[in-house]
């Protein structure tokens, strides 16, 4: 235990670090070194258990690395060294075995809370279901609170980056921007969508996640956390986000061909904006009294 | 020493079969099967790595410059599958071959005409695999994981690649059998389980995870089969199945089949160290220890690859604890490696330097793997780069380098030749820097959340991804250069003495370099002050 | 674990039947493939694959034979042989294992789940609302329609009854070759291939009802995948374990075996035995419970 405070205390050292590498922006930056702190309570969790593990690793590293830079230094033959001839040690071998023990559990401690907490979808304030499909996201808004919604919709790989990523097509990736939520020119090649998901501030939401025809797996960075997209299986994963913005992620298990172009994009905004919206959206989709029908996964 | 082998040349033994296919096609004799899986593996290195060469080509800059994404992807599977069972596997087979029967001093393998098969349904394999490239639809795309549904959308090439992996299963199977039944049934009078090297003792325990694991990934492509043709469910959720059923049995063969790659590259590192170092192996029955442990836990760890699919947080608990665990016996060896170094008198021939850094690229790979075990931080590593940096490490500076390693440290014995240590030590300065310049800034990309398994990816992660590709050409040069020294040492090397290196201990040592085509037609009498173990007391 | 004893182990001087069998197979599952994906010829090139495989296995193992009556095998070498075919037997067994692992996570994990039963709510919930859990079943959308299992305690009770016995009469077949009563070993041994036989007749039986009576076929959801896959790959080895026990029905006829040294016979009952408690497992697990 100990060991585990040691080990706290070089989180700090490791914000710095992070800070420097600018993970903290919704997008990853040129160079980036660290994974981001993200922008949620979760997220910033996740953030310190990979830290800790990080610490921990490179405490072990420097005492395993420094001990055989120091033998190879120390005791070279061209040095005229003698070989010393004991090849056992009961006392180091106990202690070599106790102390990656106690620092194993500094790191699953805090690991099992966090992995509690996540596990904890109940009590959720609105549930959205996630579907994934040969190439892009369906997005069902199921409920707000008791009142049901049938709001649902595609959101596909936006139609610049689409062209842009053809086969020898000529265009400039680099030539991809787009305004991101602190209003700031941001290339968005490949992690632009032409319906991104809308979320309010300040809720918990639960999503139920789920697969049409292969597995891919619904990751934003920023949110601390990725779920498998099943065919035939719901996995849930809950989020409360209090900063408005917009978040970018991509599928994270692959699912074929365009495995690569079939972003995920999130935008946060203020409660009051978030349910003025939807009501319009509800009203719509009660109009053309769009199918509520929930996709059923296929045979394969 | 020579003399003493010497003695045991017997009569007509001794004269190699004449014409080549008598003497390489129709081999029983574990030294020439044993340079052909070598071989073999060597070509399929080379394979595994051209398609590497692809999917770095085509990741140097965003935007798709040369191959189409389906493409891509059949490179990133194949590449895989090649690297894991034509590449590694034969290689460390290859090594068992040749050195097992050397180690305990038995005339050969226990049956030397299954040993010919084990090898020569190998290129047959290989040859259905890769077949599938030109076949209509293309071959494999879903990654050497084969998950369903995806895997099982392919065309035509998803009953060729289930029945090459079929093959390659039945040829690890037989290898292993026959390992283990020349360990345990042909050791010289003497050598008694505990003074056996610990290479054949990494050989022994992986042989057994081998024969339990392969019949499972036998079973779970077999599904795969039915379920493509002939209309069964067992992945399809409709139908009652599972997909996720799938990722548990592979993984229960895919985690062993890990350790089944890291176990004799354990084992051939604990043989060099004391050589270079002028000391006994610190803590030899530890170690002996150490191996079963790991290789008990690696059955019960196989949920670490899921931790995503959504198991009950009960199982991702176990799975996480079960899999911290293994880093504790792994620990144990990699002190021990240092402890040996630690007060000998070392000296840095060409097999030292890359055991050296075997120690240390290893241990940076099993550093990521426990921060991949931390369940909380994997739902953010998970299919990243950060995984393919890890599992680089553990396997291209681990297993791979443990391999040429081996082959730096045994070639004498095999050929009689020395070869030029100064490009030998040229050869393993380049790998040292580029393998870390390809693979090291792969996690800072897992890291920024670059997912693996994708042709294209946006600007954020352009530069490190040049840095890796620049890496991965200066790569491309090793195998050529590991050529060109191996084939001037065979052609003008210096002779090599039987105890080719001073440290060396063991019974490999104490034959004629090159060793004769048949050694130990009688068993030799076993002198401990022979054997790297045999005075230690237990 | 002997050491190697004194004198000189056999180490045969090359052999051309690997290679033989190594085209053997790639034609066997070249040809399967082909034929798989719609390509007719394939069945030929299939063909000529496992009749490169028979004449692989009838030289190698006459070779063998030969070598065992002409005294060169050791005592060792007959250790090396028995290492070598428990081991066998073990991969065997770790194949079945992976279609049991399957059976049992279905049956106890994914069909509850998708009844709703404990982590199940949401996916029975979202995706199999009217999915109630059971066993037999062919999953939520009923793949392959409605069927009929087979009842236990008909044939496959029978079938149970008669592996029991070979395993009897195989072991009684043991003891008098261990007597050198060729009499008796020549009955008994006969009597198990006999029984063999009448196994693989049932169990083809049971097949035959089964699809054509009730609907239970390899496409009837998860339940006819894990019934036929388990129950075929056993009679598969059924079918080999007789034709092996023939092969040394015709063996002992000709007189092969010594009172104590006798390998291949023990090899042929201990793979026998193994067919016999896959068995088992699957009257419990497959028809039973
Ligand atoms: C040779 C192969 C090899 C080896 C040896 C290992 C070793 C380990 N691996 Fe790795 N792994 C792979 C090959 C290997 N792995 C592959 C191929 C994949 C990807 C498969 C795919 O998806 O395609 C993978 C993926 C993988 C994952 C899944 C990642 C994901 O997909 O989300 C995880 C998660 O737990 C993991 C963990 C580990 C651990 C804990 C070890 C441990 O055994 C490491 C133990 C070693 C040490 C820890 C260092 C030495 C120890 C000390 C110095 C003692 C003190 C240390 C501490 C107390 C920390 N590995
Ligand atoms: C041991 C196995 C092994 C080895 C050696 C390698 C070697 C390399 N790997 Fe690979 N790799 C895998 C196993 C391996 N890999 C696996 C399992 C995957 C996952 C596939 C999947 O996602 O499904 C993968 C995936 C993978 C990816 C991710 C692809 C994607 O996600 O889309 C990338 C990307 O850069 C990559 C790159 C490379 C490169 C540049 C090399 C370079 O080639 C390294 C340079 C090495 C050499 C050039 C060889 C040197 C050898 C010698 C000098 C001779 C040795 C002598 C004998 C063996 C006799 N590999
Ligand atoms: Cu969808 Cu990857
Ligand atoms: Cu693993």
């Amino acid at each position: 235990m100990k060991a585990a405070g040691s080990m706290r205390s070089k989180l700090g050292l490791g914000l710095v670090l992070t800070a420097v590498a600018g993970a903290a922006h919704a997008l990853a930056e040129p160079w980036q070194l660290n994974m981001t702190p993200g922008v949620t309570q979760i997220s910033r969790d996740v953030y310190d258990i990979h830290m800790l593990g990080l610490w921990v690793c490179v405490g072990i590293g420097v005492v395993v690395f420094g001990a055989m830079i120091v033998a190879m230094f120390k005791f070279r033959k061209s040095k005229g060294a003698v070989p010393a001839t004991w090849s056992h040690n009961t006392v180091a071998e106990t202690i070599w075995t106790i102390i990656p023990i106690l620092l194993l559990v500094a790191m699953a401690w805090p690991a099992t809370k966090v992995m509690i907490k996540m596990a904890y979808t109940e009590k959720s304030d609105m549930t959205v279901k996630i579907t994934g499909y040969q190439w892009k996201w369906g997005y069902d808004y199921i409920n707000v609170g008791a009142k049901p919604y049938h709001v649902r919709f595609i959101s596909r790989l936006d139609t610049r980056s689409d062209r842009t990523r053809e086969l020898k097509s000529g265009l400039d990736p680099w030539a991809v921007k787009d305004k991101d939520g602190a209003g700031v020119e941001r290339n968005t090649y490949l992690l632009d969508v032409d319906h991104p998901l809308v979320l309010p501030t300040d809720t918990k939401i639960r999503f139920v996640v789920t697969g049409d025809d292969v597995i891919h797996a619904w990751w934003v960075p920023q949110l601390g956390w990725k779920q498998d997209a099943i065919p035939g299986i719901i996995n849930d994963q809950w989020t409360e986000i209090h900063e408005p913005g917009i978040y970018r992620g991509q599928c994270a298990e692959l699912c074929g061909q365009d495995h690569a172009f079939m972003p995920i994009v999130v935008k946060v905004v203020a409660k009051a904006d978030f349910t003025k919206w939807l009501d319009e959206q509800e009203a719509t989709a009660v109009k053309a009294n769009a199918p509520t029908a929930t996709p059923v996964a296929s045979a394969n | 020493m020579t003399t003493h082998a010497a003695t045991h040349h017997d009569d007509h033994h001794d004269d190699k079969p004449h014409g080549f296919v008598h003497r390489w096609v129709f081999s029983t004799n574990h030294k020439d099967i044993g340079t052909l899986y070598l071989l073999f593996s060597f070509i399929m290195v080379c394979v595994g790595a051209a398609f590497s060469g692809v999917i770095r080509t085509e990741l140097m800059k965003p935007g798709l410059q040369f191959v189409q994404p389906y493409f891509f992807n059949e490179m990133t599977t194949l590449h895989g599958l090649v690297m894991i069972f034509g590449a590694i596997m034969p290689g460390f087979v290859g090594l068992a071959n040749w050195m097992i029967p050397l180690q305990i001093g038995a005339p050969d393998m226990a049956l030397p005409r299954m040993n010919n098969w084990s090898f020569w349904i190998l290129p047959f394999a290989f040859l259905l695999l890769l077949s599938t490239l030109f076949m209509p639809g293309g071959g494999p795309a879903g990654g050497w994981t084969m998950y369903p549904p995806l895997s099982i959308q392919g065309g035509d090439s998803v009953a060729f690649m289930v029945f090459a992996i079929h093959l390659m299963g039945i040829s690890s199977i037989m290898g292993a059998i026959n390992i283990i039944a020349t360990i345990l049934n042909m050791r010289a009078p003497g050598m008694d389980l505990l003074k056996m090297p610990l290479f054949t003792w990494a050989w022994l325990i992986t042989a057994f995870l081998l024969i339990a694991v392969m019949p499972v990934l036998a079973g779970a492509v077999t599904m795969l089969l039915t379920d493509r043709y002939f209309g069964t469910s067992f992945f399809n959720a409709a139908g009652g199945g599972d997909p996720v059923m799938y990722q548990h049995i592979f993984w229960f063969f895919g985690h062993p089949e890990v350790y089944i790659m890291i176990l004799p590259a354990f084992g051939i590192v604990s043989e060099i160290i004391p050589s270079f170092s002028g000391k006994p192996l610190f803590g030899y029955d530890a170690m002996v220890y150490a191996t079963a442990s790991i290789a008990f836990l690696s059955f019960i760890v196989w949920g670490h690859h899921m931790f995503t699919v959504g198991m009950p947080l009960g199982g991702e608990l176990y799975f996480m604890f079960a899999t911290m665990l293994i880093a504790i016996p792994t620990g144990v060896k990699v002190f021990n490696w240092v402890s040996t170094m630690w007060g000998g008198s070392l000296t840095f021939e060409a097999p030292m330097l890359w055991a050296i850094s075997f120690v240390v690229l290893f241990t940076i790979g099993g550093f990521s793997g426990v921060m991949l075990a931390l369940v909380p931080a994997d739902f953010q590593y998970q299919d990243t780069y950060f995984v393919v940096a890890h599992f680089h490490y553990v396997l291209v500076t681990g297993a791979l380098f443990s391999i040429i390693a081996a082959i730096y440290y045994w070639w004498p014995k095999w050929t009689g030749r020395m070869y030029n240590e100064t490009w030998a030590k040229i050869h393993f300065w380049w790998s040292a820097v580029f393998i870390n310049v390809l693979f090291f800034p792969q996690h800072f990309l897992g890291l920024a959340g670059m997912p693996r398994r994708i042709p294209d990816y946006n600007v954020a992660f352009a530069d490190w991804n040049f840095v890796s590709t620049i890496g991965a050409y200066g790569m491309y040069l090793t195998p050529f250069m590991m050529f060109f020294i191996l084939w001037h040492s065979k052609k003008h090397g210096a002779p090599a003495a039987a105890r080719a290196w001073e440290g060396a201990r063991g019974l490999e040592w104490t034959v004629p370099s090159p060793a004769p085509f048949h050694t130990f037609a009688t068993p030799p009498v076993i002198r401990n002050e022979d054997l790297a173990h045999g005075d230690v007391s237990h | 674990m002997s050491p190697q004893a004194q004198g000189a182990y056999y180490v045969p001087h090359g052999t051309h039947w690997p290679i033989l069998g190594s085209f053997g197979l790639i034609f066997t599952v070249g040809g399967a493939g082909m034929w798989m994906n719609e390509f007719e010829p394939g069945k030929y090139v299939m063909v000529l694959g496992i009749a490169c495989l028979l004449s692989m296995m009838f030289g190698w193992f006459r070779t063998v034979i030969g070598e065992s009556l002409g005294g060169m095998y050791t005592k060792q070498v007959d250790t090396s042989f028995r290492m070598g075919m428990m081991w066998f037997i073990f991969s065997e067994v770790m194949f079945f294992a992976a279609f049991f692992g399957a059976l049992f996570y279905v049956r106890n994990l994914s069909i509850p789940w998708y009844g709703g039963v404990g982590d199940g709510s949401l996916t029975n919930f979202f995706l199999w609302k009217d999915f109630v859990p059971a066993w037999p079943t062919n999953g939520p959308d009923q793949v392959g329609g409605v069927f009929q299992t087979m009842p236990a305690w008909g044939v496959p009770l029978l079938n149970t009854l008669i592996l029991l016995s070979s395993g009897v009469t195989i072991t009684i077949a043991h003891h008098a070759l261990r007597a050198g009563n060729r009499k008796h070993l020549l009955i008994w041994l006969g009597a198990t291939v006999v029984l063999g036989a009448l196994f693989l007749n049932f169990q083809a039986h049971e097949y035959i009802e089964a699809y054509t009576k009730l609907n239970l076929t390899l496409d009837t959801g998860i339940y006819g995948s894990t019934f036929f896959m388990l129950t075929g790959f056993h009679g598969l080895h059924v079918t080999l374990g007789t034709i092996m026990l023939t092969v040394i029905w015709f063996r002992c006829l000709k007189g092969h075996f010594t009172k104590d040294h006798h390998f291949a016979f023990e090899a042929v009952a201990w793979y026998w035995h193994f067919v016999d408690v896959v068995w088992l497992g699957l009257f419990i697990f497959v028809y039973v419970l």
